[in-house]
């Protein structure tokens, strides 16, 4: 392994127009600890340090790809046409199903050209296969704020 | 029980959640003295080379696991497109899913474009992928095909560069094929003429390397038409016993005989059915 990355966080600031990562802490469980069954095992060092080099790049792909084709596009044809873009993007991921049931997305991914191309996400982790259910009642509340 | 909706997000936290699970895993294991069972690996000869008409693509067909054979006869030149064949070397599974990743990708993509699809797309497809992982996914490739501007020919290495030459070996028997092809390649060789220089090159990797064995497979693309050879050479047969350990009849000679019939009388007589429903 004589290629493994030495200081990925060395390597990300490098990118200027990367996305920060909002930290690698857990959520809480219920009892303020993290529930080992659905999150997986804890350790203080997962949640300072990235598990795999890949963990930080791989966690904001998207965004920095979308950054990057949105700076290209402003400096090409001006302003105007990310922020339209950003716009449709915005109003597309509005078009959702209840909370509880899975959306399919495809306005947004007619937009971001993702309809056209297979990549590991479509591959894993099918979300109908998820083990993970949410209690449709009480998270329609939560959405609708009644909570 | 609060769902956060991000939209493609579910899939980064799980992955590498259970990276922290295996490695907890190894360190159990290693305490016990045992280790995980190794991946498998295509330790191969995989070569190809531009000729006349399009490009031979040749492979042999070993695959192991650790010190041992895994898959005596396991295919290593994939399909791409109609036009295009890729050989993998490296992790099996790695070579195999990213080869049918591209393929889906490009089928996609021509459907959009409604054209053949060209080698230079497969080539700047798997180059991306390959460095958005940063050489984890363990696959070195050459990829060759035929499209409206001619023959092409690329090797890609598992970080994500990638050479566009007439001639590329790849593979732990890389070095003794690529000693065949810098002695007698010529540029525009008959089919016969390739056909027989990638069969060489890839004996010379079966022969001279250890993790490649077993038999040549060939793939001979041209415009329009894709010879696929399995197996083009079977080079390493498996060996007939040329010894028997039976004794032949006659061997020991017969000194008396004699014959005592058994005296039999019939008990009982019962008839069971069969469920044969």
């Amino acid at each position: 392994m004589s290629h493994q990355i030495e200081n990925s966080r060395g390597l990300r600031s490098q990118l200027k127009d990367s996305v920060p990562v909002a930290g690698l802490c857990p959520q809480a469980g219920p009892y303020g600890v993290q529930d080992t069954l659905r999150r997986g095992f804890s350790s203080v060092k997962n949640e300072l340090l990235p598990s795999h080099p890949l963990e930080l790049s791989e966690k904001n792909f998207q965004l920095n790809q979308d950054k990057l084709n949105f700076t290209t596009l402003r400096n090409i044809q001006g302003l105007h046409a990310p922020l339209k873009l950003q716009m449709e993007y915005r109003a597309a991921r509005q078009i959702q199903r209840l909370p509880f049931l899975p959306s399919s997305n495809l306005a947004l991914d007619t937009l971001r050209g993702t309809d056209e191309t297979i990549g590991f996400e479509d591959i894993l982790n099918d979300p109908a296969q998820c083990e993970l259910m949410g209690e449709p009642h009480i998270m329609t509340e939560y959405k609708l704020g009644l909570l | 029980n609060n769902e956060n909706d991000d939209d493609h997000d579910g899939f980064q936290p799980v992955l590498f959640v259970s990276l922290c699970r295996n490695t907890l895993l190894e360190a159990n294991v290693a305490k016990l003295g045992c280790s995980l069972p190794p991946a498998r690996k295509t330790g191969t000869t995989i070569c190809g080379v531009v000729y006349k008409d399009g490009v031979v693509l040749g492979a042999d067909t070993r695959a192991t696991e650790g010190m041992v054979v895994a898959d005596k006869n396991c295919s290593k030149i994939h399909y791409i497109s109609p036009n295009i064949y890729c050989c993998g070397a490296g992790t099996a599974a790695d070579t195999e899913m990213t080869t049918q990743l591209i393929s889906s990708n490009l089928e996609l993509h021509s459907l959009s474009t409604n054209r053949l699809p060209r080698v230079a797309t497969a080539n700047r497809m798997l180059k991306q992928m390959l460095f958005r992982y940063q050489g984890y996914i363990g696959a070195a490739l050459v990829l060759g095909g035929v499209d409206c501007n001619g023959p092409h020919l690329y090797s890609i290495y598992p970080h994500g560069s990638t050479d566009k030459l007439p001639y590329v070996t790849m593979g732990s028997g890389s070095l003794a094929a690529m000693a065949v092809f810098e002695d007698r390649f010529k540029p525009n060789m008959e089919e016969e003429e390739a056909k027989q220089l990638v069969r060489d090159a890839i004996a010379a990797g079966i022969f001279n390397d250890l993790g490649s064995g077993s038999n040549i497979d060939l793939c001979v693309i041209t415009k329009g038409k894709v010879d696929y050879l399995r197996p083009h050479d079977e080079a390493n047969k498996k060996g007939v016993r040329t010894g028997d350990y039976k004794y032949k009849h006659g061997t020991t000679g017969v000194l008396t005989k004699q014959v005592t019939t058994l005296q039999l009388e019939v008990m009982d007589e019962s008839v069971q059915t069969m469920d044969t429903s």
